[in-house]
């Protein structure tokens, strides 16, 4: 999308009565927020959960299919939480999001470790032993594990980045 | 007598509150690494508030969940306090002025009573109940109340963002 077209659906979309409402009442923006952020707690401490428990730090005495199944399925329903208090914070401030850089290297970083959290559960659902299998695998998984940490831990640095990048 | 004012102004004029004011990448730097800690902090205890409130984890002895989750929370709660502290002192005069910074600090204290009235009293007989899904009531209580305190640090801590713009 072109420049122009985006800063003019920007405009369209703060002209909506849902984005006047959010605008209008001072504390709605800070609530979706606090919403955001205890949602993005809890994915992000599941996450770290289960990478640390690939790299054996964390309760080694339970198998990891066992914590993946334990915390990995609520990232999904969390996640919508975060997709629909993340879009009404977008429409009540379009610009500030839609005409920041930081915007889409977060969306970015959120497919990959998205992906990664996916794939993971797909993977020991599917072959509960998967990441024991020779010598290979388990180095695989802690290198995935590894990106995921890193991907989760940017995503989180690249939200807060937001509030000091964006434009006029 | 010494006055609050009097004990955090040497750390305010100091170089290390210099820099954060003046340099424009380090606050939300340090900013960032609060959130991340926080985060880490508030979905690490809800594990084991859900584990005490039968709710989660069931399938696991309450001893096994605390002695897993609680080195992480430790972990994420000293960072999120030093990185907490570097943010403070570079403006310390404004925060302790404002009251959802001061409300945000006693719900942390009043979490910490929490979990010290959990190991003394609630969990003084834990071995009889370690293994059963649905803790004690006493149990229940703390684990409800962590959950409601540390949402409330959580909107607090935004809440100080929206009332002193520094950035």
């Amino acid at each position: 999308m072109s420049d122009a077209v985006l800063r003019e659906f920007c405009q369209w979309l703060a002209a909506t009565p849902l984005s006047h409402a959010i605008q209008t009442a001072g504390w709605v923006i800070p609530a979706l927020q606090i919403i955001h952020i205890l949602g993005v707690a809890v994915i992000f401490s599941s996450a770290i959960i289960v990478d640390l428990r690939i790299w054996r730090v964390f309760q080694r005495e339970v198998p990891l299919p066992d914590i993946a199944r334990r915390f990995l399925p609520m990232v999904w329903p969390v996640l919508l939480v975060l997709v629909v208090t993340g879009s009404l914070l977008i429409i009540g401030e379009p610009r500030r999001s839609l005409l920041n850089t930081t915007f889409y290297l977060k969306m970015a970083l959120l497919a990959v470790a998205l992906a990664l959290t996916g794939a993971l559960q797909w993977s020991l659902s599917s072959a509960p032993e998967f990441w024991q299998g020779g010598p290979a695998r388990p180095m695989t998984g802690r290198l995935a594990a590894t990106l995921s940490i890193l991907a989760w831990c940017s995503i989180l640095f690249a939200g807060r980045w937001i509030a000091y990048t964006q434009v006029g | 007598m010494l006055r609050l004012a009097d004990l955090i102004a040497p750390f305010e004029n100091s170089g290390v509150a210099d820099s954060i004011r003046e340099n424009d990448l380090l606050f939300p730097l340090i900013e960032s690494v609060h959130v991340l800690s926080i985060c880490l902090v508030v979905g690490s205890i809800l594990v084991v508030d859900l584990r005490l409130l039968g709710l989660a984890s069931t399938n696991q002895p309450v001893s096994r969940v605390t002695r897993a989750i609680l080195p992480l929370t430790w972990s994420a709660f000293v960072v999120a306090v030093a990185s907490g502290s570097l943010m403070f002192i570079s403006n310390a005069t404004k925060y302790l002025g404002n009251g959802y910074f001061v409300a945000k600090l006693l719900l942390i204290g009043a979490a910490g009573v929490n979990m010290a009235v959990f190991h003394a009293v609630s969990a003084r007989d834990l071995p009889r109940w370690d293994n059963e899904s649905a803790p004690p009531l006493r149990a229940r209580l703390v684990g409800g109340l962590s959950i409601f305190l540390w949402i409330a640090v959580v909107a607090c801590g935004r809440w100080v963002g929206f009332t002193m713009p520094v950035g």
